[in-house]
């Protein structure tokens, strides 16, 4: 053993080079997590498979669109809100229960590191995601609208980064708030309510008198801003607004009640 | 550097979580490049005090210095400087032993070679081990790891050995030896009192939230002028014994009766006590099994100021 190997030499690495190792190590342990993945990838693309084959047979009524070119991005939309919502706050509630925050606490990595971590992290994640389901999408023979080009990916970024924003902060804000139990069981059951009726995978106009409601929703107005950009090339200012006004409201609960421990 | 300023400065810290007061007036200094052991009961106030010095919780009353720094005001400064052994938990449940070793690593600007502290802590067996399928001893001596990886100055460790097995808490022993050697601050609690004895410099043994007594692990068991008799008769002890000796042996004498057939009596360390004892055990018809002027041990240290036993 040569001599004086645990001399101190104290000090943090870069914040950059602290934000890069978290959000690496976050979106590892993101993907190596079974039901994580399975919320991610798994469910999005049976709703998409699945949807497109039952569209067919049960005629729901798309304005003449094609299924598969009203699905795929509302498919894209529900991936969004299960890893921003879900995901993060049933990976937060737990780094909260487990000490790993606490941990961290203690480490050279500041809060808002942590934070710009999830956030790379969880963005990562989602650009996995559309990457997986828009080739999938597209094997089952969705066309975009090729009108506009420039405004549908205008559009689509918007209503990601947006939806991401609004999604990851009322995440955030439930794991901050509840025990990692009831936050597991609440992200999961508001995951489930709002992809069966939440407007993500089908448009609000679909679900009737409710639609008016749908709309002022995180998940359709996600779905309607994904649905304007890929299937109109337009963007839609009212449900990107929705989405903002969604993620100020989750980011001042969440600046108000998480406890870090 | 001004290494003369100590490692931690606590004085007068008031902490307390409700109604319930956890430290209640605790003041203690660290030397650098010492092991200072916190020594005391479960509930004594050790792991609130160690989180008050690690930023963790702001202190209600009284002051906080680590090495020379406010843990809240100077958070940012102090952190590169400080590695924290938790007494539990601070990792994600599927991440690998190694990995979360080189994750915490890779925050530090000049970590240690991860490979020597896998193993040195003998962790090689279990590195590719998601934490939750490790054992209590792999998770301490993980946790180990940790706080030393980014090469502190000053490491807190609370009950650092805490659920291991012998072998690996020797191993343990030795490396908190070492690392004191190559210049590290060692701060750790226990409730072991071989631990204390065989790793510190200075012990400062706290009980409800208070120092009650500090020196060096010779200076404490020394027992100055005064020793502690232990005293085992052969029938029980007649009514109203321990006052009735007392009175014998006079009025800088205690005496605690442990059961009915034994006694500690703290008094002067000579050999007119002994007498005294013996000659009181004949007039009251009970025969000495034993009446020996104990070796103190920390144990005995904190029975007598406390009344109480130290052992979990």
């Amino acid at each position: 053993m040569s001599p004086h190997t645990f001399a101190p030499a104290p000090g943090g690495a870069s914040l950059r080079r602290m934000v890069l190792a978290q959000s690496r190590m976050e979106a590892r342990l993101m993907l190596r997590n079974g039901e994580q993945l399975l919320l991610a990838i798994v469910i999005p693309v049976i709703v998409l498979v699945g949807g497109v084959a039952a569209a067919g047979r049960i005629g729901i009524d798309l304005d003449g669109h094609r299924a598969v070119d009203i699905l795929t991005p509302g498919v894209l939309a529900l991936a969004v809100m299960s890893t921003a919502f879900t995901s993060v706050a049933i990976s937060t509630g737990f780094e909260r229960r487990y000490g790993v925050i606490k941990l961290l606490g203690a480490s050279p990595l500041p809060r808002h590191g942590l934070l710009l971590g999830k956030v790379l992290a969880l963005l990562n994640v989602v650009a996995l995601q559309l990457v997986v389901l828009v080739v999938v999408g597209l094997l089952l023979g969705w066309e975009p609208t090729p009108a506009a080009p420039a405004r549908t990916v205008l559009g689509v970024v918007l209503a990601v980064a947006l939806g991401t924003a609004a999604f990851a902060a009322l995440g955030l804000f439930v794991a901050g708030a509840l025990r990692a139990e009831a936050t597991l069981a609440l992200a999961n059951l508001v995951y489930l309510l709002l992809m069966a009726g939440g407007g993500v995978v089908l448009p609000a106009s679909t679900y009737g008198a409710a639609s008016t409601v749908i709309q002022w929703l995180p998940s359709g107005a996600l779905g309607e801003a994904m649905r304007t950009a890929l299937v109109d090339a337009g963007v839609d200012g009212r449900s990107l607004l929705v989405l903002a006004a969604w993620a100020a409201l989750g980011t001042l609960l969440t600046a108000r009640t998480f406890r870090w421990e | 550097m001004p290494t003369a300023s100590p490692a931690v400065e606590i004085d007068g810290l008031v902490m307390a979580y409700g109604d319930k007061v956890a430290v209640d007036g605790l003041s203690l200094e660290v030397t650098r490049g010492s092991v200072t052991a916190v020594l005391g009961p479960n509930g004594a106030g050790k792991t609130t005090t160690l989180e008050t010095c690690e930023g963790y919780r702001v202190p209600q009353r009284g002051t906080v210095r680590v090495l020379g720094l406010d843990p809240q005001r100077d958070r940012a400064a102090l952190l590169p400087r400080i590695g924290v052994m938790l007494q539990a938990g601070g990792a994600w449940s599927g991440v690998r032993a190694v990995e979360m070793l080189e994750h915490m690593a890779s925050l530090h600007a000049h970590p240690l070679d991860t490979r020597m502290l896998v193993e040195r802590l003998g962790l090689g067996d279990c590195g590719r081990t998601p934490y939750r399928r490790l054992s209590g001893g792999q998770k301490q001596r993980l946790g180990l790891a940790i706080a030393l990886v980014g090469r502190p100055e000053l490491v807190f460790v609370d009950e650092p050995t805490a659920g291991m097995d012998p072998q690996a808490r020797r191993t343990t022993w030795e490396l908190l030896e070492e690392i004191r050697a190559d210049g590290v601050t060692v701060v750790l609690t226990t409730h072991h009192m071989d631990e204390a004895e065989q790793l510190a410099d200075r012990i400062h043994i706290i009980d409800r939230g208070r120092v009650i007594t500090s020196g060096t692990p010779a200076e404490l068991t020394r027992g100055g002028r005064s020793a502690t008799i232990r005293l085992v008769v052969n029938r029980p002890f007649p009514e109203g014994a321990p006052e009735s000796l007392r009175a014998e042996l006079g009025p800088e004498t205690e005496v605690r009766q442990l059961d009915e057939v034994s006694m500690l009596i703290h008094g002067p360390a000579d050999s007119t006590t002994l007498g005294r004892v013996s000659r009181w055990c004949e007039e009251h018809g009970v025969l000495p099994q034993t009446l020996n002027l104990g070796q103190r041990t920390l144990e005995d240290v904190f029975l007598e100021l406390t009344g109480r036993e130290l052992a979990s």
